[in-house]
């Protein structure tokens, strides 16, 4: 479902990533896992089609059987993403409803309020918050509208930056669980970046740390729980994320 | 049935609720600035007078006496008259109209050229936004009367070239303004979502970047109205906007120049109705920021 | 003689529904000791370090039935007396070094100045004690640094060059609100080593404000839970596990673990708190 072959990008003269490959299967979840400046989420960038310039061959989606590149609109229908700050990534002056139709419209797709009202429903938000602007909302429930977002389009594959890093330890919970069931609803492909490891154990079945721009280990998540990782600098981050 | 908790209600039901309730609030902390409901009341007091003036000017606005003519105020003419014997309250009523027209013309024409060219240049950035930051510089860089005053030499002088001379004029302070507002997030996480959506540029720039503009311009163009009023009656004054015999401002001020000292009144009067005019936008677009534009209160 | 004593502080702010408790009758005592304050958005955990600071902005009101530290009433203090006591007795660490330092000013400067305004040392004298405060919170070469403008240094060492600021003053106490929030994982461990270790080099007390239960067990002696303007629980650090406030084992149960095998994790339910 994603395939990143030789991944390699450069930000005036300094490379960022090294030949990065990949592969996650649909209905996998699979986390990119390190430090900032690590080049995680310049991996999702690329893959999000926000990066201008790489080397190296990135499929993701279906249709990933042709060598034509994907115009915004298509990739728009295969990937969507949930990015780290709920209170940045909602448009201050629309309410969930205008935000939620958005990509119904530019894709102009029918049946737009039945739509979202279910959408509502599947991330569990009231529908009577269909019409509130997003500081009327918490920030677990902005990222609940987020997620929503990105499932307007029914996309395969959900990337997830960070996405309960800025959130409560007790909202955390509410929203690792429910992407867990979408996940399982929607047999979605999940693509978690993130520097914390529980919650790729919660979430993810395998894993790649990254370091430096270049991954240094590709695992399961099963090495992870039982610390079990062969590279140093992964055990590094499992020694820390146990013991501080 | 339309009630306060209704329209202030947390969970609206439809859109329209929605709307409604955010104009309310709106509404509601504009009426708690008194200085801002002066302003709105001097506004709503020129937009009756100009729709009424036949009715509420007590004689023609270009026939005079001659008899009559540099009448100081009296009961009969309540401004005093002209040089040529008009009654000048009578030209003031009517010159409202006219200022009303330059401004709205001004305000139609200018402020959505200006907040495009702003959003367009610091949505793309690059090239893009050099070359129109570059043209608005060169608008910027000269006064706004000069500038007006050449337009109007160029197209020659009338009520109409001033209206244009005056938007060429005023769209660039616009143009600013919506850029720097568009650099505080044009790399903020919602555009990227929508962008990843499949949106056009112009979709994105039409209904997402340019309603976080709109707000500071009009702001920017309430308090900007003193100042095209007073660039209309510079232009007036100078006798390159509004022709004689039209009741306007800084036309009459000027006619009134010559008597200033025997017979203050001809150019005092319509002076006053351009100051109070001025002040009334002026208060009314502070309040508005206020309300619009949390960011900039200027009180705590 | 305990360092700092509350008792029954309230934060009260004006809504449009009435005067709304951010803090509500809160008490606690602290000693030459690291306490965290735990807790989620909104349970005024913040407000509480900023009541001690005397840095409630308006309109809110602080009110409590004592507030004593080191033997003085902060109660009665005018404003000029509480920002004497801010630069040196009690100092604040927050969240993110770029919005506290000053950009324009290089950063030996800026900690030589906080000196310059609060005590009477000459200025060689104060120059060594900024590179001394820099080596202190284990900055390698404090010369270079010293040099540097803000921008040029990275997240955790701005927040170290915040802590050397407050430390020159060598304050008795010291309240940390998130103060690695901001900082990368890696050296989040780094910067509350240094904090710790000041406090029992100095004996300071400490107040470390967070919504990281786990970090907050790991660096303080004793963790108040807070929960809606309100302490539920007090427990020493080693005892996160046995805590037995309903909200406080929610917490700990909500946390996913890096041996994570449950299928769904437990979620507060906040209709039983």
């Amino acid at each position: 479902m994603i395939h990143v072959k030789d991944l390699s990008v450069s930000f005036s003269d300094v490379r960022v990533l090294h030949d990065v490959s990949f592969d996650v299967a649909t209905g996998e979840s699979f986390a990119l896992v390190g430090e900032s400046g690590s080049g995680k989420s310049t991996i999702l960038k690329a893959l999000a089609g926000q990066l201008p310039a790489f080397t190296g061959t990135l499929r993701i989606g279906e249709d990933n059987d042709t060598d034509r590149p994907f115009s915004a609109r298509d990739r728009a229908r295969q990937v969507q993403m949930v990015f780290q700050d709920p209170y940045g990534s909602l448009h201050p002056r629309r309410t969930i409803d205008d935000t939620l139709n958005e990509p119904l419209l530019i894709h102009g797709l029918p049946d737009r309020d039945s739509k979202v009202i279910a959408m509502l429903d599947a991330v569990g938000l009231p529908r009577r918050f269909r019409f509130r602007l997003p500081h009327q909302l918490s920030g677990g429930q902005r990222q609940r509208v987020a997620i929503a977002r990105a499932l307007m389009l029914n996309p395969p594959v959900l990337l997830l930056d960070e996405p309960t890093s800025a959130l409560d330890v007790s909202v955390q919970a509410e929203i690792l669980n429910l992407l867990k069931s979408l996940r399982e609803e929607k047999n979605l492909t999940f693509l978690l970046v993130t520097h914390d490891l529980p919650v790729v154990s919660f979430l993810c079945d395998r894993l790649a740390i990254l370091h430096a721009g270049r991954i240094v280990e590709t695992a399961n998540t099963e090495a992870l729980r039982s610390g079990q990782l062969s590279s140093s600098y992964g055990q590094e981050l499992f020694q820390r994320s146990v013991y501080g | 049935m339309i009630t306060r908790g209704w329209l202030l209600s947390d969970d609206p039901e439809t859109r329209m609720q929605a709307r409604l309730g955010v104009s309310y609030r709106l509404a509601r902390d504009l009426m708690r600035n008194p200085l801002a409901m002066v302003g709105l009341m001097i506004i709503l007091a020129l937009l009756l007078v100009a729709a009424f003036a036949p009715w509420l000017a007590p004689y023609s606005p270009v026939e005079g006496t001659l008899a009559d003519r540099l009448q100081p105020p009296s009961a009969a003419h309540w401004m005093g008259t002209d040089e040529l014997g008009r009654d000048i309250l009578s030209r003031v009523i009517y010159g409202a109209r006219i200022t009303l027209m330059i401004v709205l013309l001004v305000a139609i024409i200018s402020a959505p050229l200006g907040l495009l060219i702003g959003t367009v240049a610091g949505y793309f950035g690059g090239w893009v936004d050099r070359v129109l930051m570059g043209l608005t510089d060169i608008f910027l860089s000269l006064p706004r009367l000069v500038l007006a005053l050449a337009f109007v030499a160029a197209l020659g002088p009338g009520i109409e070239n001033a209206v244009i001379a005056i938007a060429i004029a005023a769209w660039p302070v616009y143009a600013r303004i919506a850029r720097a507002e568009v650099l505080t997030f044009r790399n903020s996480e919602f555009l990227d979502a929508i962008r990843m959506q499949g949106a056009s540029r112009l979709r994105i720039i039409a209904r997402h970047v340019m309603p976080l503009c709109i707000s500071s311009t009009i702001v920017r163009v309430t308090l900007d109205m003193a100042g095209i009023i007073l660039t209309a009656a510079g232009l007036g004054f100078l006798g390159l906007g509004a022709q004689p015999p039209l009741p306007e401002w800084g036309a009459m001020i000027s006619r009134g120049r010559s008597f200033i000292l025997d017979q203050w009144w001809v150019a005092t009067m319509p002076g006053f109705a351009i100051v109070i005019v001025s002040l009334g936008f002026c208060l009314f677009g502070d309040g508005l920021r206020d309300v619009l534009d949390p960011k900039q209160r200027s009180r705590g | 003689m305990s360092l700092l004593s509350v008792e029954n502080l309230r934060v009260t702010f004006p809504t449009d529904h009435g005067p709304a408790d951010v803090v509500r009758g809160l008490s606690f005592t602290l000693g030459r000791e690291r306490l965290g304050i735990v807790g989620e958005s909104g349970s005024g955990k913040s407000m509480t370090g900023r009541a001690i600071m005397g840095l409630v902005p308006a309109p809110g009101k602080v009110t409590a039935d004592q507030l004593m530290f080191n033997g003085k009433d902060l109660r009665g203090l005018s404003e000029d007396e509480r920002r004497d006591l801010r630069g040196t007795a009690m100092s604040m660490v927050l969240q993110d070094p770029k919005f506290s330092l000053n950009p324009v000013i290089r950063i030996g400067e800026q900690i030589e100045e906080a000196m310059a305004v609060h005590g009477t040392l000459g200025r060689r004298e104060r120059r060594e004690r900024a590179l001394e405060a820099l080596t202190a919170v284990r900055i390698k070469d404090p010369e270079r640094v010293a040099r540097l403008f803000p921008h040029e240094v990275s997240g955790g060492m701005g927040q170290r060059v915040m802590i050397a600021m407050m430390v020159v003053l060598e304050p008795a106490l010291m309240i940390a609100d998130e103060p690695t929030s901001a900082l990368d994982v890696s050296v989040r461990g780094q910067v509350l080593d240094i904090l710790a270790d000041l406090v029992s080099r100095r004996g300071m007390g400490l107040i470390l404000i967070s919504h990281d239960l786990n970090m907050v067990a790991r660096w303080c002696d004793r963790i108040l839970v807070m929960y809606r303007g309100e302490i539920v629980e007090e427990i020493a650090s080693g005892a996160l596990m046995d805590a037995q406030h309903p909200y406080t084992r929610g917490l700990v149960a909500s946390l996913p673990t890096i041996d994570e095998t449950r299928d769904r994790l437990p979620v507060l339910d906040r209709g039983k708190l």
